[in-house]
This record gives structure tokens, sequence and C-alpha cells, in this order.
């Protein structure tokens, strides 16, 4: 059952993370985000009036701009920016600032596998320094299937294309952190996640697929508590400086 | 004023135009609440889908697919090309999706539609990773020749679920393919062999086909796909782009025929999407890519008929 892995890495195991907000000056809001050697840096600028054509005007719009490390936009980029963009209308409350739009760059500074779940962790770090109204947070991951249907999480770029099916599912961070201790127990046991974004690449069966699903599940409890102290521990220290 | 309107049913025409503009989201939830929806449809039917193949006559394999009133039509041309090093003896593949803007008021000449370069990537993924064709059939001289096949979907009609009816007008286009007969020129060039070659005129050598046997491709599992849209706890089955764009979630899993799962993409969007809920999507899909391959084995019939 146990399946070699670069650096010896368990098959559960996620690489180690971190996120830092504020890092640009002249952007609304800003974070950078890394996942072992994969970084993105995202920036938030609005909202600013008017929304594009074709945009409803009772909600706020928001585009995503993507760049990649190296080499003009393509295909690539722009699969990436509506999934971005369609991600986040599942967690951002749209109808607070009607008829504006916001805008948010996200730069790949370095592409070492998992660029999606990074990406949606540094920008919504992003959206929590600029003050956009979310309704929760997203929490992301990627899980891998080896040839002997052994799945693996977090791969690395020679990992993702050595396999033969990739995976790539986002979730809403819990609000059972949030609650009291003594109510979470029966709530966390009614509400199953439901999922906001699923992408899949390869062949595999429809088990192998509800199997990832579960075990990214379980994983994504611990990473959204790492991301939020990540947060927290930065907002305290911005409080302490402003006092 | 406007619940007088929804519940009284025998309006006139002009009264229930204009609900269904002004509150389309309580239009479509009112035929949800009977389980049905304004086309008539019910909630897990597919529209109507049609596939005529060879309607492009200049092209090597072409198909013609409509799912409803959405067209897309597909045609492939061959080109001989220097393989790559590191794959001597495989062919290669470029797929592309056009949306011009005879199919949408929403889309202009000059600004492309934002939905193109997605709906072409997710294709060519699609498309190369469900190991439909083999690349090997397509080599001609390992190391000096293979084929180029250009795949170009148009959109002629864009109404919902557009990815659905370009991957059938793509595989549709594939079992249509004929690769046509070539040999090898005296300066190690690749030429068509055409069918005057017959009356041997003396000057001419008669030249070895280098492809006889193979004309026509020989497809594996092909991939069929599904979009199903999710609203509170409503599943509708290839919605139109009415119903796309007021229930902004939807979900569109690919099964081959071997029923493996190829690809299963939820974009995001506004709602959330239980593991019950996907479950019930894949079985849609499934009955979906048997009617799909009966439709395209008909189709295949009919042409060889002709």
């Amino acid at each position: 059952m146990n399946v070699e892995r670069e650096g010896g890495r368990g098959a559960n195991q996620l690489r180690p993370m971190d996120c830092s907000r504020n890092v640009l000056s002249r952007a609304h809001g800003s974070a950078s985000c890394s996942h072992g050697e994969t970084k993105v840096i995202a920036a938030v600028f609005g909202p600013k009036s008017g929304t594009k054509k074709n945009e409803n005007p009772e909600k706020a719009c928001i585009e995503i701009i993507w760049k990649p490390k190296t080499g003009q936009i393509g295909k690539p980029e722009k699969e990436f920016e509506m999934i971005l963009k369609r991600t986040l209308q599942n967690i951002c409350l749209l109808t607070i600032h009607p008829n504006t739009t916001t805008s948010i760059i996200v730069q790949v500074a370095h592409d070492d596998g998992s660029l999606l779940p990074c990406a949606i962790h540094a920008t919504c770090a992003a959206l929590v320094d600029a003050g956009f109204p979310l309704k929760s947070l997203a929490v992301a991951i990627c899980c891998c299937l080896t040839e002997n249907g052994h799945i693996i999480l977090d791969p690395s770029k020679l990992e993702e294309q050595k396999m033969k099916a990739f995976v790539c599912l986002v979730f809403p961070s819990s609000v059972n952190s949030v609650l009291p201790e003594g109510s979470t127990d029966a709530s966390a046991k009614s509400t199953e996640q439901g999922i906001i974004t699923s992408l899949t690449r390869g062949v595999m069966t429809v088990d192998d697929y509800f199997h990832s699903v579960e075990q990214g599940r379980a994983a994504v409890t611990p990473l959204s508590n790492i991301l939020r102290k990540k947060m927290q521990s930065q907002f305290a220290s911005n409080l302490s400086k402003a006092s | 004023m406007a619940a007088a309107s929804g519940t009284n049913d025998l309006s006139s025409d002009m009264e229930l135009d204009a609900f269904r503009r002004l509150f389309p989201l309580r239009f479509h939830e009112r035929h949800l609440l009977e389980s049905i929806r304004p086309d008539g449809r019910p909630l897990g039917r597919a529209r109507d889908t049609t596939l005529s193949l060879g309607a492009v006559a200049s092209a090597n394999g072409s198909a013609l697919a409509k799912i409803g009133c959405t067209t897309m039509l597909a045609a492939i041309k061959l080109e001989v090309m220097i393989p790559i090093a590191e794959a001597p003896d495989e062919g290669c593949i470029a797929i592309d999706f056009h949306m011009p803007p005879i199919c949408s008021p929403l889309i202009r000449p000059g600004r492309p539609a934002e939905v193109a370069p997605v709906i072409s990537k997710q294709l060519s993924d699609t498309i190369l990773s469900s190991g439909m064709i083999d690349l090997k059939e397509l080599c001609l001289v390992s190391g000096k020749a293979a084929w180029m096949a250009y795949l170009d979907i148009y959109c002629l009609d864009a109404d919902g679920a557009l990815f659905d009816a370009a991957l059938l007008s793509a595989v549709a286009a594939f079992s249509h393919l004929q690769i046509p007969v070539v040999s090898l020129n005296d300066n190690g060039r690749i030429v068509l062999m055409s069918e005057e070659n017959g009356e041997n005129g003396g000057s001419m050598k008669k030249k070895e086909p280098v492809n006889k046997e193979k004309i026509k491709l020989k497809l594996n599992s092909q991939p069929f796909s599904l979009t199903c849209v999710l609203h509170k706890n409503y599943i509708l089955a290839d919605p139109t782009f009415e119903e796309e764009s007021i229930m902004e979630t939807y979900l569109t899993i690919t099964l081959d025929t071997n029923f493996q799962l190829v690809s299963l993409n939820k974009p995001g969007g506004p709602g959330l999407a239980s593991t019950s809920a996907i479950q019930d999507c894949i079985i849609l899909a499934r009955q979906r890519v048997k009617e799909l391959q009966q439709i395209l084995n008909e189709a295949i019939s009919d042409m060889e008929v002709d």
C-alpha cells in the first residue's frame, strides 16, 4: 500500500504551505501563497464603478487576469481565468456592491504542480486583505491517481506528468470552526460539504473519482485550519502595529 | 400584479412573454414544480439530436451535429508533416473551436467570445486524453513523415450545451475521416496518389502506395458528454441557453463507451454539488452515452449505404 514519493512524502501528506498578506503596497489587497515550490501572487483592485458589457448590473462583477510565469497568454490561461471567476462567484457576496467591477490579477511565480489550488488560496487571502465581502473561504486540493489505483494528494509537477489521471477539487471552508465547541458535533455530521469546483484530466473509473473526493474532503479540514491560522496571525500583528 | 399574471396561466400570450422576461427564475421554477421545462421536456431528457456525416465535401472528414437548436460543424483536414524527435512514429492532432458572430447575438465581430478558448482547450484535453485515437495510426514513414490532422469546429448556433454538441461533432468527424492514399516520391516526398494514375502513360513509373491498408481510423472507446444544470434539488439535463444563463451552476460529465469517466468538469458557479447530485448526473450521462452511440452508428451506416 506504500506509494514511493520523492522526498519521502506519504500518500496523504501535503507539502509545507505558506501564505502571507499585504505583499504589494499599491494594490488594494494582495497575497502570496506557496505550496512547497509552487508560488502564486494575487493582487486585488477595486471595486471600481461600472460593469462590463453583458454582465448583470445588479451584482458586482469580478474580472480575473491570469499571468503565466513565461510565454504568451493562451488557452490554458483563459481556462484558469474562467474557473477562478466562477469559483469566486460562489464564495463572494456579490449583491453588496452592485454595478462595480473588481479586478484580480494572478501572477504565477513558479509552477511545481498543484497550481490551481495555490492560486485559489492566494486569491482568497488577497480578497480578505482587500476587505471584499465573502461568504466563506475556499479550500482547494489536487489528487492524482497512480497506475495501480492509489490516490496521492498535492502532487509535484513531475508526479503530475507521470500520473494516469488527476482531479482538482475546491470546497467551501467549513464554518464549523467558527461555532462554539458544543454545537460542532451535531451540525458537522448532518451537512456534508458540497463541491464548488471539480476538474479532472485523464481517464478514471467513476469509483476512483468518488474515492478521490472522499480523500480530498478529509484532507481539506486541517488545510483550512492552517490557512485560517496564517491569516489570523497576520491580522493580529497588523492590529498591534496600528495601536 | 406579478403574482396574478403568474398564477393565471390562461392569460394572453403577451403577458406570458412579459412574465418570462421580467421574472425568468420564477417562470422556470413554476415549471420545475410540475417536473417539466418550458419546452415540454421532462427534467432528465436531452433535446432531439441529429447527426449528418460528410457535410463538408472538400474536407477529409466532416460532420454536422445538432442538439436541439445548437449546431456544430466539424471538419478535418490532413497534412503531411515531419514527426517530432521524441515521438518519431506518431502523428499529431490540432483542435480548434471557433464561435463566429453568426452563432449568437452576444458575440460581436472583432471581439471573440470568452467561452471559445475555454471550450477549445477542454475539447483538446478530452479528445487527446480519452485515447480514442492512437496517434501511431497517423504515421506514414517512421521518423520522416506523419499526418497532422487539423480539426476545426465551428459553432453555427449557440443555444446551450456547446461542449456536448462540439464533442459529438468531433467524434463523428473522426469516424467519417478517410485518409487519402499516398505514395513516396523519387525525391523522398509524399505525394497524393490520384485515381487517374490508373492509365499508365509509360513515362510515369507505378508508385507503391505507402498506406494502402489504412483508409479509416480505428477508434477505441469514443467519449460522449452530457451537461447538467443544478438548481436547488433539481437536475436539468442538456440545458438551453436561457436555462444556463438563469441557473448558473452546471456540470459536464464525459464518459467513454466503456463507461469510464473521461472528465468531470464543474467550473464553480453559485451552487454546490453534493455527492448524490453527482451520482444522479452520472446515471443520466450513462443513458445519454447509449443514445448517442446509437445515433452515431445509425449515421455511419446511412453513409455506407450511400
